[in-house]
């Protein structure tokens, strides 16, 4: 008889049929009520887009960063919660904006982003080559070279090449505008195509 | 908002041999806290199921807010390597606590643990069903939560004694005196 009662305890009461609908629907609003309410510190979402589902995330102070489809989210988010917080939910509401404003890059009707952004991922150095970058206007390029020289950098374009290698928001921050001296591509963070696709939408090939 | 953040690291003084690690179910990234909503997504169906055994299904839905928003609020200031499922169970304890201490000052209607079932035409299994949880939620509070920590949130001993605040030994002694209980109400 007790192994029978401890069998009927492990069911649970008798509404927790269907506990694990009920769960993933009350874990949602736990996760929306916290970016509501800035319990979190960090809010992500899948997003659209013409490459797949990119996943974006966002602080209080603004979009920090944007991972292409084949970026484990997992790893991106383990990365963010090391370098800036765990409190990290997914809240596809506080992504809205930036929804609607891809939306629109992509459909060609936006030809620049009026999100905040949040910088704190970027060091002072790849700071200055990253606002240099973001500056320069759709359906334009610069050279790496240029945007070294641009960004004050003794350090040449090699060093701006590794700080656009690693931006955090591809796309937003148009580092697809940079190529190299003679008008070669060069390297894309998202796969050199997609470096292509994107200079194409904006009419700078 | 007073549930001791630091409670259930279970740190093993005992047993140095085995290191508490977080739950079973955990994904830890290299050396830190998994971002919150790992954690959310991994225990939310225990959470769940403990909250609707010991609340009731209407009081869950809050009980669970009130949880996770808690969990949350301390969540960074945690230790990478505690044991986030005694953790979170502990805070989901207290919330259900609450519950059961407005009811019990009579603030809140008895509860609508039993409602759903019962009625004229159910079945023995449902009516078996009926008289068990009817005892459950006659328990002393310690046995009440022993048995559901053990039962539906599957925490082991040592957890339980953490998340209800007594002794391994005092935990066991609970969990087998509430048994003996049901087994009467039950046999």
């Amino acid at each position: 008889m007790s192994k029978k009662i401890e069998q009927l305890l492990r069911q649970g009461a008798p509404h927790i049929q269907a506990a694990g609908d009920e769960a993933v629907a009350a874990a949602r609003r736990v996760s929306e009520r916290a970016a509501a309410e800035g319990f979190a510190d960090i809010s992500y979402a899948p997003v659209d887009s013409p490459f797949g589902t990119l996943h974006a995330a966002t602080t209080k102070r603004g979009l920090v960063r944007i991972a292409f489809p084949e970026e484990s989210v997992e790893s991106v988010l383990e990365r963010l919660a090391q370098s800036l917080s765990p409190r990290i939910v997914q809240a596809p509401a506080s992504l809205d904006l930036l929804k609607r404003e891809l939306e629109e890059y992509f459909a060609g009707r936006r030809h620049e982003f009026g999100i905040p952004l949040d910088w704190s991922l970027t060091g002072p150095f790849g700071r200055r080559v990253l606002e240099m970058t973001a500056a320069i206007p759709y359906g334009g390029h610069l050279s790496y070279a240029e945007v070294a020289a641009e960004a004050g950098s003794p350090r040449g374009a090699r060093a701006a090449g590794n700080a656009l290698g690693s931006n955090p928001i591809p796309i937003v921050i148009p580092c697809h505008r940079v190529l190299r001296s003679g008008g070669v591509l060069g390297g894309y963070g998202g796969g050199v195509d997609r470096k292509r696709w994107l200079l194409e939408l904006e009419g700078a090939l | 908002m007073s549930q001791k953040l630091a409670a259930p690291t279970t740190t093993s003084a005992t047993d140095p041999a085995k290191p508490p690690r977080s739950g079973p179910r955990a994904t830890i990234a290299r050396g830190g806290l998994p971002p919150f909503q790992h954690f959310l997504d991994a225990y939310r169906e225990d959470v769940w199921r403990f909250l609707v055994s010991s609340a009731g299904p209407e009081d869950a839905k809050d009980c669970f807010q009130e949880t996770f928003i808690a969990a949350l609020r301390a969540y960074p200031r945690l230790r990478a390597d505690s044991n986030l499922k005694a953790w979170v169970l502990t805070i989901a304890h207290r919330k259900a606590l609450d519950v059961h201490r407005r009811r019990a000052k009579g603030a809140l209607p008895v509860a609508e643990i039993t409602e759903a079932s019962g009625g004229e035409g159910s079945s023995p299994a449902e009516a078996r069903d009926e008289t068990l949880w009817g005892a459950v939620h006659e328990l002393p509070a310690r046995q009440r939560s022993a048995i559901l920590l053990r039962y539906v949130a599957d925490l082991p001993h040592r957890d339980i004694a953490t998340a209800i605040g007594c002794s391994e030994e005092a935990a066991r002694r609970s969990l087998h005196e509430g048994l003996n209980k049901l087994r009467k109400v039950i046999a």
